[in-house]
């Protein structure tokens, strides 16, 4: 269908575990929601009045409703399942190869004698990324989109009852790399943190702007490379805060461990006030 | 792009509404796509043709209305269209700008064509 990353609804949503090689569960809507607005005898009565109209000149229907309405209120139940549970829900977004797998596997281990982690992992295929974070021991899930380029808020929803979620715990969502689409779909996290490495642009905060106008955080990675390439971080930061002046501002190297400190002391007082 | 599962969640709220209305077809939907809504309409139109097809909006003309991006500056107050969601406030240069108009996205309205008609 579409050229550019091909969405469709043939790729069809599968959830994969690391682990489980029988394991495979597909996400389907059903049509049941649709199914039940039959219209009733009171409803049919209405419509003889229009019966005067002219062939083919049909009635206007006053709809006035949010086109992501469905993700929007599923976000929203998913949110409320967050709080009620206390899980602080974190959603990574980046282009593909940003790091944002690596970031994940440096700071789980600094963040599980804290708190429990859980981890969902968005990819279009291949269990790759949950492989990894499985190795460090915490629970996580693969969700494939298929030809899809962004996770919704139905795919978490779906991928929370097969996670076995504590509570009081810290939930990752890496979502398809991908510095579009991705912007536009709320999942339910209490925050967005979008990863951005050095050997892509300085301007890619303006090329991209709504997503550095959506995140919470931007996290710098890769700034051990930053004396072997064209990129003036401050630049970048200045970019990135002309979109947005609420963006917190972080600089890493997932290699070196560089910053991981200051990551993981954000990450621990926005749990506190979350 | 995202304009794929955009236009199958289109279809899916307006066939629930027009089985709510107990319409045959639609024949018309009109959209509000603001221009900083992150929508491209070209490809949303692309895209809807091809999600239509055996749906009850298959034939049904997409109308799109595109209001303009209007800022707010969050210091003066001053009002001033804007073609981004970044801006700098033409009277006292801040760069503290809220959006007011131009993010919407809504199906507005449809036309459906009832039995008989």
């Amino acid at each position: 269908m579409c050229d550019t990353c091909g969405c469709s609804t043939e790729g069809g949503v599968v959830l994969r575990k690391p682990g489980e090689t029988g394991y495979h569960l597909h996400i389907v809507e059903s049509d049941h929601e649709s199914a039940i607005h039959s219209h009733d005898e009171a409803h049919r009565h209405d419509h003889t009045h229009h019966h005067h109209h002219e062939e083919g000149s049909g009635r206007k229907v006053l709809l006035e409703q949010d086109v992501l309405l469905k993700n929007n209120l599923l976000a929203e139940r998913n949110r409320g399942f967050f709080e009620a549970r206390n899980i602080f829900a974190l959603n990574f977004l980046s282009s593909p190869g940003s790091g944002k797998t690596t970031l994940l596997e440096k700071i789980i281990p600094l963040i599980v004698p804290h708190s429990p982690v859980a981890v969902i992992e968005g990819d279009q295929q291949t269990t790759n990324d949950a492989d990894r974070i499985h190795a460090l021991g915490v629970p996580v899930i693969q969700v494939n989109t298929g030809s899809g380029c962004h996770l919704d808020a139905m795919m978490i929803n779906r991928a929370v009852k097969e996670l076995e979620l504590q509570n009081n715990s810290l939930l990752c969502i890496e979502n398809v790399g991908n510095l579009v689409c991705p912007a536009m779909f709320d999942l339910g996290e209490a925050l967005k943190v979008v990863v951005i490495s050095v050997t892509e642009g300085d301007d890619k905060p303006l090329k991209y702007p709504n997503m550095f106008h959506e995140a919470d955080l931007c996290i710098l990675n890769k700034i051990d490379l930053l004396p072997y390439v064209d990129f003036d971080a401050l630049k970048c930061r200045e970019n990135a805060l002309r979109i947005n002046h609420h963006l917190e501002w972080l600089e890493v190297s997932a290699k070196t461990g560089e910053g991981l400190d200051l990551w993981q002391q954000w990450i621990k007082s926005k749990i506190q006030q979350h | 792009m995202h304009e794929m599962s955009i236009a199958l969640s289109i279809i899916e709220a307006v066939e629930a509404k027009a089985r709510e209305e107990g319409a045959e077809r639609i024949s018309g939907i009109d959209l509000v796509v603001g221009k900083l809504a992150g929508i491209q309409p070209e490809s949303l139109r692309f895209c809807f043709s091809a999600a239509a097809k055996g749906s009850m909006a298959e034939s049904a003309l997409l109308q799109i209305e595109e209001p303009e991006g209007i800022g707010e500056c969050l210091e003066c107050g001053r009002k001033f269209p804007v073609s981004f969601c970044y801006a700098e406030c033409p009277e006292c240069r801040s760069l503290k700008i809220g959006i007011v108009s131009g993010e919407e996205f809504r199906i507005q309205t449809i036309t459906i064509e009832e039995e008989g008609d």
